[in-house]
Parts: structure tokens; C-alpha cells; sequence
């Protein structure tokens, strides 16, 4: 057994202080610590509750309608002449993308926690969206953060915010996205600390956040193997996800960690090109580890410490970070992580709408297009499973932009 | 003895409380906030604390944010940060100087060349605000290895056992953060400052600085009744936003720019001498 395997088998984390090898911990002014420690507490013992897990499966299968469909993508897969393409349709889901997993089970743990006000920070919107309807449903008060530049990109989604009752914030500051989003959720957080729940987006922020998130979203790749094995008989042979923050990747690997023969393939925003500089893509670029929202990660930034401006047609995966864990797969060679294009997300974008009937997330493009340039140079009985995080409603007007069209 | 507890014996022997002004470093410029250093001692500060600027500054508020994003316009970097305490050391060998920031910097530069290259420059102590002691291990070793002060902070939502750990941590002396909230917040409660200082001091014989919305002369006074030091930032910084880069300013009207400092040094030793 090789050494990487050896350590999958093993693979125990995060430790109890949140930390993934050197990466994770928790990196926030002293007003939040004790915070976090309630929430950590608070989720060590709801984690051992059934009840609490009945609740959340109840949710996820009547109001977000999971579990969501594996679904082989055959004319995609003929059209490519290689690798056989399943696709995860976290699509489908209530709201349009993965991001409800993890609102549905943080809103549990504010209800439990006594919290009256939810806020979160979103990029693309889909967490905002995900965290409002949650907030909606239970009646509880909700502000979203959200960075200018990125009002004006995912402008339906802004609407559908407010259509839900919650408060969009706009952040003028920095770059005006998804990281300055997040700043100001942390300032909300300790200003009103008291009564206030902070849903976290992504498997990034301090400690429990990174482990609660995957947790919630480990319900993607739990589908997905016994899905697989209904559908192929065996586990797939890789997992494709697009990682920005990577929340939707680490649902898809977490179960399959164990599992040697499964390979994990994490595609980051490669923006105009790893070369440029514009993108946002740290793992695949080798940047250093650095410390911004509250963990220890792999970060786009420069000799002297400052966060770099990141970009990708992506709102979402415009993040100059990434979740530590990813960082520490990495490191332990588990997963693997590239990076494609704008572009070819774009042509990824068309191509699935074009062949499937299915118009995705530009984040999850990023995943489709990894799959149109891997899968021909794969055998046929290689079973691919790619996870189409999110559809691609809000990118409409995105898209129609680039092509020159007015809507 | 370090420059920060002569400081403070030196202030205790006199009943007075130390006076704390907060700024970012190169905002304006960099010569400026050399000038700006000399001018707050003049109008009475005790100790300094320099900022370094942090592009992601997430416990601040809009008036040291708009600093630091002007600092950064600049390309204020850590190193000449480092610089300006050296030029200030040059004619000043007794007033404390402790640089404030983020921690992303710091790491960035490599603790042991970080501590070396503050020391050599003068700097007294470090407070590092998104790093709690859990996660100081590497820091605080070659900080401690080189005779700086490390600096943590204690918040109104820390508990007693966090409290002991905290003030075991410290040394130079212990900040305590007023309020819920970020810098420059309009909601300080001196009453509950009050009631949790008398909690604080069961844990700790270290200097208590009290910092995070003291705007003025009476709070910055009812705020040194309690405590040894008062710490002011966003007040002096939004002072420090009307001045211009790339203006050679006279000590006259840096002095006069920042006259909320002696306004507070007189309030301040109004009280104790009451």
C-alpha cells in the first residue's frame, strides 16, 4: 500500500483545534473566539444527536428534493468518444445549486444555538439565495453581504434575495467581491455577536466552519456511491468538481477519501490564464500559504502579504483562497487541482446546453470543461462523475454580455 | 526594564494613565506619518501604536479601512513600516512603539526575519489582532527570543478561562477591546468597561489598555479612571485623512492636526489630578 493511500485510509481530520496539517486553525480578533468555541461546542453535540440528523435528512428530502439525480450524460459522452460522464445534478436542487445543503443544516444549528439573525456573505449569489430562503422559512431576520462588483453581475439573484425578505449589504471596500463580502460579514458578526448566526458559504472561515460545511455537504458524495454502484455496480474512477472556496468539491470527495482507486480532480478559475496573473486558481498556481478569514490556507498574494485581486467570469469561484482542506489534499497528493479558462468555461457552458439540454453554472462549467478536455484521452469504461454544482440561470445575463446581447 | 514598562512605572509613579494614539503607517505617506509620530508625543502620547497595513483589514471599521486602502494606494509595505521606526528612534529613544496589524504580513515576511528586523528597528511590542494565543505558538517565539512584547487582546465576550490564558500570554500590557464590534464604533458603555476591567484585573498585574470607540476628551478621561492606558485610533485617524501625500507639512501643523491628542492628555491628567 503506498504511503498516500496508507494516509487516505487514516485520514482523521480536521485535529480538535480545526487544523488540516498546517492549514485551518482559527485566525479572528479575540470578540469571535469565544463564538466559535460555543459553536464548536454546540455542533460536537448536536453531531452525536439522531434527531438532529433526522431532521436535517427530512429537510433535505422534502423541501430541497434530494436525493439529486446521477444522471449519464450520453450524448455528451458519445460526442467526447471517451470517458463515460455522469453528472451530479446539484442543479436541481431547491434554489439551483449545492449551497442549500449546508444553509439547511446551519439554519438547524442557529435554531438550536437561540439566534435570531442570520448573515452570511455571498459571491455569486447562490449562497445568499440559499441562506435567505432558509432565514425566510423560519421566520428569522437576514442581512447578506455582498461585494458591489458582484451586485451588479448577479443582479437576478439580488432581486431573488430581497423577493425572499433579506437584507443585501452591498461592500464598496477592497475588491468589491466575494472576500470583501466576507470581511464585512466578520465585522457584522462581532459587532452583534450576541443574537446573531453567521451561515459561511464556503468550507473556508475559522474553525468549526470548514468541517460543519463539508459535513452538510458530504450528502453529494454519499449519493453519488450509492448511486454509482445502483447505476455502474462499482464506485466511479474520478470525481470532478470546480473549487473556488470548495464547498461543492469537498461534498463530492469527503465520502470517497477512503477509497484509493477513486481519483479527485478539484478545477479552479484559471481566469485569462494561470500566466496572467488574473485569476483565481491558488492551488493550481503554487501560491504560498498565507492566513486571510480566519484560516491557514493556500493564498493569491503578494511579497508582502497583501491579498491579490483575483479574477474569473465566475462570481463564485472569484476567491483569492481556499478551503484549508483542499490545501491539505493537496499537499497529501489525494486530490489533484488544475485550472481552466474563462474561455473554456464559456465553450463548456454552451457545449453542455447544446448537447444535454442542461444550461450550468459558470462555476460548474468549470468542472464540465475539465471533463471535455480529460475525458477523450480517458478509456470508455472509465466512469467520470462531474458535479454540476449549480444551473446556470443567473449567468444569463453574464453570458448574453459576453456575446454582445442585450436582454 | 523594556521601554513599555519604564513607561508605565515612570506614568504610575505621577498617578497619571498612559495616553495610546493608534495610526496607520503611510497614510498620507510614509514621511508624514514619520512627522505625525514626533507631533502625537508632543501632544502628550505615552506609547505609540503604528499600523501596518493589511489589505483585508476585517476587524476595523470604515475610518482605519479608508487608511489602510490609502497606505496600500501607496505600496506601504511592511519593511518600510519597519523603516519609520528606525528614522523615529533616531531622535526618539523613550517613547514605546508597538506595531498593530494583521497577521498575514508578518507570516509573509517569516517570524524570526520579522522579529530580528524589529527589534533592530526599535519597535517595542506587537499586537497582532487576528491571532489568538492558540494559534501563536511560532510568533511568540521568536518574538520572545529577540525581547519584544507581545500584546493579545481580551474582548467583553471573553470568558474568565480564556481571561487566565490570555493575560498569561501578554506581556507589556493587555488590551482590552470596549466594545462589541470594530474599530471606531459609536456604542461604548463605560459603565460595563468598568465592570469587566474589575473582572480583568483578578487575572492579571500587567498594564490594562482600554481601546475601540474613545472619541473624545470626557470618554477618553472616564475611560482612564479605570484603566492604565487609553488607546485612540479611528478619532485621530479621521484627523489624519484631511492631511495630503506628498505635502511637507511643519511639526507646527502636524502638532495642530492632531490637537484631539493633547485635548484628551488634558482631560486625562485633569481627572487623576482631581
Amino acid at each position: 500500500m503506498s504511503e498516500i493511500a496508507k494516509g487516505a485510509r487514516d485520514y482523521d481530520y480536521p485535529d480538535n483545534r480545526g487544523h488540516f496539517g498546517p492549514y485551518g486553525g482559527i485566525f479572528v480578533g479575540e470578540t469571535l473566539m469565544p463564538a466559535l468555541e460555543e459553536l464548536n461546542r454546540q455542533y460536537a453535540r448536536l453531531k452525536q444527536d439522531p434527531a438532529f440528523w433526522a431532521e436535517f435528512d427530512y429537510d433535505l428530502a422534502h423541501y430541497v428534493g434530494r436525493p439529486s439525480p446521477l444522471y449519464f450524460a450520453e450524448r455528451l459522452t458519445k460526442k467526447l468518444g471517451g470517458a463515460q460522464i455522469y453528472l451530479k445534478r446539484e442543479d436541481l436542487n431547491h434554489t439551483g445549486a449545492h449551497k442549500v445543503n449546508n444553509t439547511i443544516g446551519q439554519a438547524l444549528l442557529a435554531r438550536a444555538m437561540g439566534k435570531t439573525r442570520i448573515i452570511a456573505e455571498t459571491g455569486a449569489g447562490q449562497h445568499g439565495v440559499a441562506t435567505a430562503t432558509v432565514a425566510a422559512r423560519l421566520g428569522l431576520e437576514c442581512h447578506v453581504y455582498m461585494g458591489t462588483d458582484d451586485i451588479q453581475r448577479q443582479s437576478a439573484n439580488v432581486f431573488r434575495m430581497k423577493m425572499l425578505g433579506a437584507n443585501v449589504v452591498g461592500v464598496d471596500s477592497g475588491s468589491r467581491t466575494l472576500k470583501d463580502a466576507m470581511n464585512e460579514a466578520l465585522r457584522d458578526w462581532a459587532t452583534n455577536v450576541d443574537n446573531t448566526y453567521y451561515i459561511i458559504g464556503t468550507v473556508a472561515g475559522p474553525h468549526p466552519y470548514p468541517m460543519l460545511v463539508r459535513d452538510f455537504q458530504a450528502v453529494i458524495g454519499r449519493e453519488v456511491k450509492q448511486q454509482a454502484m445502483k447505476m455502474v455496480g462499482r464506485l466511479p474512477d474520478s470525481l470532478v468538481a470546480c473549487v473556488g472556496g470548495g464547498s461543492n468539491a469537498i461534498g463530492l470527495f469527503y465520502p470517497f477519501i477512503g477509497d484509493e482507486g477513486v481519483r479527485m480532480i478539484g478545477v479552479e478559475a484559471g481566469g485569462l490564464g494561470l500566466d496572467t496573473g488574473k485569476h483565481a486558481a491558488p492551488l493550481s498556481a503554487n501560491c504560498s500559504a498565507g492566513v486571510l478569514h480566519g484560516n491557514r490556507t493556500y493564498l493569491m498574494n503578494d511579497e508582502d502579504g497583501q491579498i491579490s485581486d483575483t479574477h474569473s467570469v465566475s462570481a463564485g469561484l472569484d476567491y483569492p483562497g481556499v478551503g484549508p482542506e483542499h490545501a491539505w489534499l493537496k499537499d497529501i497528493k489525494r486530490a489533484e487541482y488544475t485550472a481552466v479558462t474563462d474561455d473554456e468555461a464559456l465553450a463548456a457552458f454552451r457545449m453542455l446546453t447544446r448537447t444535454e439540454g442542461i444550461i450550468p453554472a459558470l462555476e460548474s462549467s468549470h468542472a464540465v470543461a475539465y471533463a471535455i478536455k480529460a475525458a477523450p484521452t480517458l478509456p470508455q469504461d472509465h466512469i467520470m462523475v462531474v458535479n454540476l454544482s449549480g444551473r446556470g440561470d443567473k449567468d444569463l445575463h453574464t453570458v448574453a454580455n459576453i456575446d454582445g446581447i442585450k436582454l | 526594564m523594556s521601554r513599555i514598562q519604564s513607561t508605565f512605572s515612570r506614568l504610575r509613579a505621577s498617578g497619571r494613565k498612559a495616553l495610546i494614539p493608534y495610526l496607520t503607517a503611510g497614510d498620507p505617506d510614509l514621511s508624514t506619518t514619520l512627522g505625525l509620530m514626533h507631533a502625537l508625543v508632543a501632544n502628550g502620547a505615552d506609547i505609540i501604536e503604528l499600523g501596518f497595513p493589511f489589505s483585508d483589514p476585517s476587524s476595523d471599521g470604515p475610518v482605519i479601512q479608508r487608511a489602510v486602502e490609502r497606505a496600500l494606494a501607496r505600496k506601504t509595505r511592511l519593511r518600510d513600516v519597519l523603516d519609520v521606526v528606525k528614522q523615529f528612534r533616531s531622535t526618539n529613544q523613550d517613547t514605546p512603539v508597538v506595531l498593530m496589524g494583521y497577521l498575514n504580513p508578518v507570516e509573509c515576511m517569516g517570524y524570526e526575519r520579522f522579529a530580528q528586523a524589529a527589534v533592530d528597528a526599535g519597535v517595542d511590542g506587537v499586537l497582532i489582532v487576528d491571532m489568538p494565543p492558540e494559534e501563536a505558538e511560532e510568533p511568540k517565539r521568536a518574538l520572545r527570543a529577540v525581547g519584544l512584547d507581545l500584546i493579545f487582546l481580551v474582548a467583553p465576550t471573553t470568558n474568565p478561562e480564556r481571561m487566565t490564558a490570555i493575560c498569561g500570554e501578554s506581556s507589556g500590557y493587555v488590551y482590552y477591546v470596549s466594545l462589541k464590534g470594530v474599530t471606531g464604533a459609536s456604542h461604548l458603555d463605560i459603565t460595563s468597561v468598568e465592570e469587566s476591567l474589575a473582572k480583568l484585573r483578578r487575572h492579571t498585574d500587567l498594564p490594562i489598555g482600554v481601546g475601540f470607540g474613545i472619541r473624545d476628551g470626557e470618554s477618553a478621561a472616564r475611560i482612564a479612571s479605570v484603566a492604565d492606558a487609553v488607546v485612540v485610533g479611528s478619532a485621530l485617524v479621521s484627523r489624519i485623512a484631511e492631511l495630503k501625500p506628498e505635502v511637507s507639512y511643519s511639526s507646527d501643523q502636524l502638532i495642530e492636526q492632531t490637537s484631539i491628542i493633547a485635548g484628551m492628555r488634558a482631560a486625562m491628567d485633569a481627572v487623576q489630578t482631581a
